[in-house]
């Protein structure tokens, strides 16, 4: 039984485009890896496809989780599966509060006929509240409504948490964040860190790194990743910028 | 209320009385509507003559007015008055067996968590609900506190120099074609008179006193609360009535005398055969405030546009509305607002859930006569479409004349977006779920406004009316 986020010669369009083309990349379980690579590279898209959003079509290439074909899967099945997505743009649900939120999300991974434990719930909720700074009034509060960039990310990162994910990618989760908020982030990710997650942590800046030290670094250009390496790869490509592994790619 | 405008939008009924009818009918009821139907509620409830002639009186009335269609959905149009009973005395009531009972309605039951002997009256297995040993602590509290909660019936054979004088008057028996039927044939409401200075504490409960009559189609209810005095009353519930009669037409007055508060919930889910053609205003009084607050759920159509007539100083008004159509369904709600006094106030936010082919309408009336002072309306009305099948059409009339007033309005429709559904999904949740929870969000503000037990049932009836039409 193999482990890992393994994904192969992933292709995929939007609008009959071809954004990714021809992806391979694997992310065993306990291992940290990060993807890096200029705007537009198709790192969102990548994330996107792989949590089943219906504007893209994936036309060759598998995406397996663990032993499960992600691909087949519907896109609540896949979350269900085991399979997390902290988004680059969280999206706001009027009326509906994070507690609520989250206690459905909790609720749906029960068998039939269980509920979730209220209090049991409340008081993991606020646990991790209190481990990533966020105030009690945000359990009243609409999921993501009217929350600074700031807000929003961490309230990815409590979800993640309180969902606990077998794989779990972070879209550009450092964007937007302060240095102290960033801090807060990266640990709310290394309490996270096991034997049994695997983390693919999508970043444009090499800053995250210096607090989540990942064992593997891509580098997506293009809709493929081009370079793979170990965590020094990120500072290498800080200093000498993006120009430096895309001239590399210029046919021999 | 001085000017004719003011008095043509309230449409008060002056002319009275001069109405004569012959003396002898047939003891039948049966199927049909003339005047032999009149005489037989009126004889059977031992009615005074002056409710005889007010029932003939409404009849003649129900006859001469039109439909109104020009307006209203065509679908009126199929109601064959004939094919209607329009008096069941107890021994009529229809009997069924459980087994009779469709599953679905018997499995809505379940989900709702709607206890045993209840749900064989809602089903309509029993005629009779019994509620006694709960309703007796309460009725004799409200007794010793002067309060009176007794039927239409009861309410003006043993209280008429109470409930005569205002009975017909906030809604005149011409005020529309189903105001005129049900002051021709009502049977069954509360009537309800609480004394100056007492606020009652606990909601009164139509559940209270359910008896054969209670639920019926014509039901007619009056509440009259005397000056200082406050009430909360509370009607329907969220179990779907197995319905075998397809029309129901209420007319609801309420009356809050100075400084009076009266809070009139209603929450009914209707089977979808029914059209529930209601008519409910009230009369606040200097310095008084009247509240409904309403949630339609259910029906093939269903006409209701609650109003307030603020006829003293500094009366206020407030409409809060969820209506819910689903399939085939058509909410036809609103909200009428008559400032007829200075500094009078009125808040109307009314939401709308379309779904398939469910249809929503919303229809605002806001009357500020030119020669008051200090009016203040505030107009929201929200619509929210679940596919693209669904329509909605908002018709708000605000006429505000003079500069001495403010008025605010706003009014969107929104769909959920897929965006939204998708986020919702990441985390785990079905279509279905996604949709219900999103649509709980929604008319979340104005759920909070319902009683706890309400709104935790109302929560779970919209997951139910979604699950069942998404996916
Ligand atoms: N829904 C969409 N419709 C059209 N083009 C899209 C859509 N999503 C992404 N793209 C295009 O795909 C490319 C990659 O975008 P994206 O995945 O967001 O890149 P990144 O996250 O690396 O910045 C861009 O050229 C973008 O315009
Ligand atoms: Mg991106």
């Amino acid at each position: 039984m193999s482990q890992s986020l393994k994904i192969e010669n992933l292709h995929a369009t939007v609008d009959g485009i071809e954004i990714l083309k021809g992806l391979t990349l694997e992310v065993p379980k306990g291992e940290v890896h990060a993807i890096m690579g200029p705007n537009g590279s198709g790192k969102s898209t990548l994330s996107k496809v792989m949590a089943g959003h219906e504007d893209y079509t994936v036309t060759a290439g598998s995406v397996m989780l663990d032993d499960i074909n992600l691909l087949e899967l519907e896109i609540d099945e896949r979350s269900r599966a085991g399979f997390f997505l902290a988004f680059q743009y969280p999206h706001e649900i009027p009326g509906v509060s994070n507690a609520n939120f989250l206690r459905a999300a909790r609720q749906a991974r029960l068998p039939k006929g269980e509920e979730v434990d209220a209090v049991a719930f409340y008081k993991e909720m606020y646990l991790k509240m209190d481990e990533l700074g966020m105030d009690r009034k945000f359990t009243g509060r609409s999921v993501n409504e009217g929350f600074s960039g700031g807000e929003k990310k961490r309230n990815e990162i409590l979800q993640m948490m309180m969902l606990e994910p077998k794989y779990a990618v972070l879209d550009e989760t450092d964007s937007g964040l302060d240095i102290d908020a960033l801090k807060v982030v990266a640990e709310g990710v290394n309490t996270m860190r096991s034997p049994e997650r695997g983390f693919l942590i999508i970043t444009h800046y090499q800053r995250l790194l210096d607090y989540i030290v990942p064992d593997v670094v891509h580098v997506m250009f293009d809709g493929r990743i081009i370079k793979t390496g170990g965590k020094d790869l990120a500072l290498e490509l800080e200093e000498k910028g993006y120009d430096w592994v895309t001239k590399e790619l210029v046919p021999a | 209320m001085a000017d004719s405008a003011t008095l043509e939008a309230v449409n008060i009924d002056q002319d009275e009385g001069n109405f004569s009818y012959p003396e002898d009918y047939a003891h039948d009821a049966g199927y049909g509507l003339n005047e032999g139907t009149v005489d037989y509620i009126s004889n059977i409830k031992g009615e005074a003559e002056w409710i005889r002639e007010f029932r003939h009186k409404a009849l003649k009335i129900f006859f001469a007015k039109p439909m109104p269609t020009h307006w209203a959905s065509k679908d009126l149009e199929n109601i064959i008055f004939n094919d209607i009973r329009y008096y069941l005395s107890k021994g009529q009531a229809p009997t069924r067996s459980w087994d009779e009972v469709p599953d679905d309605v018997k499995k809505t039951f379940e989900r709702l968590g709607i206890p045993e002997k209840e749900r064989k009256y809602l089903a309509g297995v029993e005629a009779q609900f019994d509620s006694e040993a709960a309703y007796s602590n309460v009725k004799e509290e409200l007794t010793k506190e002067g309060v009176i909660f007794v039927n239409s019936t009861e309410g003006l054979r043993e209280h008429p120099e109470i409930f005569r004088k205002w009975f017909g008057k906030v809604i005149p028996t011409g005020d529309n074609k189903f105001s005129a039927l049900n002051s021709a044939v009502f049977s069954g409401g509360s009537f309800i008179y609480v004394p100056p200075g007492l606020k009652v504490k606990h909601p009164l409960q139509a559940y209270f006193r359910i008896n054969a009559e209670n639920f019926g189609q014509f039901e007619r209810t009056l509440i009259i609360v005397d000056e200082g005095a406050e009430v909360t009353y509370m009607e329907g519930c969220t179990a779907p009535k197995f319905e075998t009669a397809t029309l129901h037409s209420a007319v609801v007055e309420l009356v809050a005398m100075k400084d009076a508060k009266i809070q009139y919930i209603t929450v009914q889910n209707w089977s979808n055969n029914v059209f529930n053609l209601v008519t409910k205003r009230g009369l606040a009084h200097e310095n008084a405030e009247i509240r409904w607050i309403d949630c339609n759920i259910g029906s093939r159509l269903t006409m209701k546009y609650p109003g307030v007539i603020m006829k003293g100083r500094k009366a206020r008004g407030e409409v809060i509305s969820i209506a819910l159509a689903n399939n085939g369904q058509h909410q036809d709600t609103g909200a009428k607002m008559i400032h007829a006094a200075d500094e009078t106030t009125s808040n109307i936010v009314a939401k709308s859930i379309s779904v398939g082919t469910g249809q929503s309408t919303y229809r605002g009336q806001v009357h500020i006569p030119k020669h008051l002072k200090g009016c203040k309306n505030n107009t929201e009305c929200d619509a929210l479409l679940i596919n693209s099948s669904s329509r909605t059409d908002t018709y708000p009339a605000i006429t505000v004349r003079g500069n001495q007033h403010s008025t605010q309005h706003e009014a969107s429709v929104s769909q959920v977006s897929e965006d939204q559904i998708f986020y919702m999904k990441q985390r785990g949740l079905s279509e279905g779920e996604a949709m219900s929870l999103s649509v709980n969000g929604f008319v979340n503000d104005l759920v909070r406004e319902f009683p706890m037990e309400y709104s935790v049932e109302l929560k779970r009836l919209i997951d139910m009316e979604m699950e069942g039409s998404v996916g």
